[in-house]
């Protein structure tokens, strides 16, 4: 198994933001390819039991995207704009079809630590406290045991 | 968890949403104090802090035990804590998911080529349970 560090997680107290910091044993190019192919994305993004289908999909500065979720025969849709699409950096909206009218603002940046490692920080903004309050409460229900049991069966079949 | 929960942390954020009580929040972490006290920096009416206070009551963040006058006000941490507890979930699921995204790079070879993941088998529609 890797030994990469564990997620690390803020919530503003000012602002309704969450920012989030995970390190991969990976090169920013390989970060930035599972964030913008359709097939790699579908794959991790979960959550742990759904199967995701693309549904549309163009990873390109002012391109837009839309992916259907399925947890326990429940579709969620989920969709989107490319803001900016770069080798460093994405920022792009994304709405909750359930929540048609919230929109979150998120950036990602992919950071170089040499040695085949990156670092992926991220920024989300919700329009409103309320707003990041139903984010964070969203998918409580989705079983986290079934996310491990996934989790561990692409671990088994990946080369790890 | 359930509704409960939910309605007690969105009343929680909306509570924290305004500036001014956010700095009450602050300032009450450092101990007890009363309205008065309190009021001492702004330039509203003591009318106005109550308000406030009022707003953060509901919401379970502080509260005024019975007692002599001038009743302190305190900060009620148990609701911030689960406001924590919420959090920490949600890095949980952030985790779960960048530990499939491990998974997968570890299959992806570092030149960018265009097919580097498809030898993964595809196991999305192995459900469980």
């Amino acid at each position: 198994m890797s030994t990469t560090a564990e997620t690390t997680i803020e919530a503003d107290p000012k602002l309704p933001i969450i920012r989030m910091t995970r390190e991969f044993a990976a090169t920013p190019g390989q970060l930035f390819r599972a964030h913008t192919d359709p097939a790699l994305f579908a794959r991790w993004v979960g959550p742990g039991a759904a199967s995701t289908r693309i549904d549309h999909w163009d990873a390109r500065t002012g391109g837009s995207w839309r992916y259907i979720a399925t947890v326990g025969g429940t579709e969620h849709a989920f969709r989107g704009c490319f803001h900016e699409v770069r080798p460093d950096r994405i920022v792009q909206t994304f709405t909750y079809e359930g929540e048609p009218d919230g929109v979150a603002l998120e950036t990602l940046w992919f950071e170089d630590l040499g040695g085949g490692r990156s670092r992926l920080r991220s920024q989300s903004l919700a329009d409103s406290f309320e707003g990041r309050d139903a984010w964070l409460a969203s998918g409580m229900e989705s079983g986290v045991n079934e996310g491990y049991a996934k989790l561990q069966r692409m671990v088994d079949d990946g080369a790890v | 968890m359930g509704a409960m929960a939910t309605d007690t942390l969105s009343r929680v954020f909306a509570a924290l949403a305004d500036p001014t009580r956010r700095d009450i929040v602050a300032r009450l972490a450092e101990g007890d104090a009363t309205v008065g006290q309190l009021a001492g920096p702004y330039s509203m009416t003591l009318q106005a802090v109550y308000k406030h206070l009022r707003v953060l009551e509901d919401a379970g963040l502080v509260s005024r035990p019975p007692g002599p006058q001038p009743r302190p006000v305190r900060l009620e941490t148990e609701v911030l804590t689960q406001m924590e507890i919420w959090i920490e979930r949600y890095r949980q699921r952030a985790e779960q998911r960048y530990r499939r995204l491990d998974a997968l790079l570890a299959t992806m070879s570092p030149i960018d080529d265009k097919d580097g993941a498809d030898d993964v088998n595809d196991r999305r529609d192995d459900h469980r349970g």
